[in-house]
């Protein structure tokens, strides 16, 4: 059965309070999942409060300044820092988003920052994303085709064809959608999840790829594609704005269409 | 051992869900009318005694309408239960026996229910 309780050795704890200096006037406290594999111990959030002033204002600008400033052990992913590489995915205030999009002031009270939920943790705030990468490479993500490409020349595509593609190809495979599903969470390993599903429809809707019923027919299973039950917490939470929900609901328009 | 793709891919594709996905939804719009259809009806005949009861049941539209919600409602049943089992249960000989006890279970019921309204419809 799916487990509604953390096992004794995920039961998260308090950790240490790294307090500004006096005088500070703008404090705001982060307070940051913490866990590391090497130290045997239990899990636990210290707090870090931190000056405002002193401070550039989107969440991944604070983490980068505590892990300069106080505490050079924290570990996350960061590398873009313009919401393009996807890789500073975490849950910020019980969402997921890009810390390098989320601005501190829309963070009523502390903020509390924790890994994408449900993933295994390899330390802090990195999740392990062995799974949905593979299942990335499971559904082919590159144009295929059996048709040689026209001489001296790409593959042609009309305005409309490639208008149909945006909202997909936008997606930076942070995995907030993923996480965010329950349906991932209980049958993360046999359902592709948000994420993977709008990237297996940009090949499907791309016109220039002629496997489109190839591609349907890997995806066409209970639990694959039909886990997805209209949830929609990955569209509310894409900091890309993207609709993954309208394309999972346009892969089973076409289950159906082309039966 | 098995490597991460190995695991993903799995045993491939069912090639199915696309016939559970749509009678799900096709038993769940008809459901709608159905169901109010049949509480508009079960009101108007709130007070009145078996007889009256056992004429609405024998008219064919009647009879026709309460066997059509009988089969909607189980059929419905059925599928929805299924969903809930395989998001859920993740023992597979545990699944299995509850995959297969809740389809016989709803199967009965809808039996029984159709029996009930012939009975009903041809005064048994």
């Amino acid at each position: 059965m799916a487990e509604f309780t953390l096992p004794a050795n995920s039961k998260i704890g308090e950790g240490k309070t790294h307090r500004a200096p006096s005088g500070t006037k703008r404090i705001k406290t982060f307070k940051i999942y913490r866990w590391n594999p090497d130290d045997g111990q239990n899990p636990r959030v210290d707090s870090f409060e931190i000056d405002l002033d002193q401070c550039a204002p989107m969440v991944l600008d604070a983490l980068i300044k505590i892990k300069t400033e106080i505490d050079t052990t924290v570990t996350f992913r960061r590398s873009c820092r313009e919401g393009i590489c996807g890789s500073c995915a975490m849950n910020i205030d019980g969402t997921n988003t890009l810390a390098c999009l989320k601005p501190i002031d829309e963070i009523k009270g502390d903020a509390k920052i924790y890994p994408l939920p449900h993933m295994l943790v390899i330390k802090d705030l990195v999740p392990d994303l062995t799974v949905p990468y593979a299942q990335y490479a499971s559904i082919q993500p590159w144009l295929q085709t059996e048709s040689a490409p026209p001489p001296d020349a790409e593959r042609r595509q009309s305005e409309a064809e490639r208008a149909k593609l945006d909202g997909l190809w936008e997606c930076v495979l942070c995995f907030c959608c993923s996480t965010s599903c329950p349906s991932y969470w209980w049958n993360g390993e046999r359902y592709l999840g948000p994420a993977i599903l709008l990237q297996a429809y940009r090949w499907i809707a791309d016109s220039r790829d002629e496997m489109a019923g190839e591609r349907l027919d890997n995806l066409e299973d209970p639990f694959r594609l039909y886990r997805c039950h209209t949830i929609m917490n990955c569209t509310k939470t894409c900091p890309k704005g993207l609709n993954p929900g309208k394309a999972i609901a346009e892969i089973k328009k076409m289950m159906v269409m082309r039966r | 051992m098995r490597s991460t793709l190995g695991r993903v891919r799995g045993m491939g594709s069912a090639r199915d869900g696309t016939h559970h996905f749509f009678a799900q939804r096709l038993t769940a719009i008809a459901l709608v009318p159905l169901t109010l259809w049949f509480v508009y009806s079960a009101v108007g005949l709130i007070g009145q005694d078996n007889g009256a009861v056992h004429e609405w049941a024998s008219h064919q539209i009647n009879a026709c309408g309460l066997i059509a919600l009988v089969i909607a409602t189980f059929h419905h049943a059925q599928l929805g239960l299924q969903t809930v089992i395989e998001d859920y249960v993740h023992r597979e000989g545990t699944k299995f026996i509850v995959l297969i006890g809740t389809k016989l279970v709803c199967a009965a019921f809808a039996i029984a229910g159709i029996v009930a309204v012939i009975k009903l419809a041809f005064g048994g």
